[in-house]
């Protein structure tokens, strides 16, 4: 079965303002550094939809490709350093409440 | 267009779900699910290449890191729980609410959108574009790989003093 894809700008935009605001929300409303994590994870991916989005509609589908394949590599990277960082955190103060980072050091 | 609309309502379904469960491992399952379904909004719209990496770094890679971050951390006590969900529930219950007023508000906007994008020629194969017009980008992308991987040893070596 074939997808009619839409041709608007503004569906496209919509969703990626929703999972933007969803992403933001989730990163202040809770203190917890896992979910915050997965906030900025949800932020990734709206850029990554708007940037495919973008392509689509500009018929510049290559250049979004490789856009977005620059994005994954940083996600990625990002995800497992912030991660390593949390586990260490929790290793030393017991914990995974934002508010601690305030005690750490160096 | 309605199935695919559907789609997009799904993945950001999914990612409200990833914001607002309870536990870490749902939070994980929901943004692995939003990933998964990216990726078929991606193969979609032709986007194969971002698409097949979507699914495989984002919805499996990033996952399984998030599940260990989940599994290595101990749950809270019951009564600790209770106070952190009621204290979350107040910050997160009017999110679904604002996503559904941001929907309905841009859902009437249709103003004509006249972009003009200055871009280099030559847009064809993504490979071809990859390699031969955006070496710089590949050059930055295994720097920043270097920079994740030394990262991750001198947070393990940090460690391994710790625990002498």
């Amino acid at each position: 079965m074939a997808i009619e894809m839409p041709q608007s700008f503004w569906l496209y935009f919509t969703f990626f303002v929703l999972l933007l605001v969803d992403g933001l929300w989730c990163m202040l409303a809770t203190r917890n550094l896992v979910r915050i994590l997965i906030g900025l994870e949800i932020l990734m991916k709206s850029v990554t939809f708007f940037l495919i989005a973008a392509g689509y509609l500009s018929g510049r589908m290559a250049l979004a490709q490789a856009l977005v394949v620059t994005v994954i590599v940083i996600e990625v990277v990002v995800v497992v350093v912030v991660a390593g960082i949390i586990l260490g955190f929790y290793r030393k103060h017991d914990s995974l409440d934002v508010g601690n980072t305030r005690r750490m050091k160096g | 267009m309605i199935w695919f609309t559907l789609l997009l309502v799904v993945l950001v379904l999914a990612a409200l779900w990833a914001s607002m469960t309870t536990t870490l491992l749902r939070a994980t399952l929901g943004l692995a699910l939003a990933s998964a379904l990216l990726s078929v909004v991606m193969f979609s719209m032709g986007a194969t290449l971002a698409a097949v990496l979507e699914l495989s770094v984002c919805a499996g890679l990033i996952s399984v890191v998030l599940v260990s971050v989940a599994s290595l951390t101990r749950p809270r006590s019951i009564q600790e729980e209770i106070a952190s969900r009621r204290s979350r529930l107040r910050r997160i219950w009017p999110l679904p609410l604002v996503l559904i007023a941001a929907g309905v508000a841009l859902s009437f906007v249709h103003a004509p959108v006249d972009i003009v994008l200055h871009l280099p020629k030559g847009d064809g194969d993504v490979r071809t574009l990859l390699w031969s017009m955006r070496q710089l980008d590949l050059f930055g992308q295994i720097l920043i790989l270097l920079a994740g991987a030394l990262g991750v040893l001198v947070l393990f070596r940090k460690e391994a003093k710790d625990g002498d």
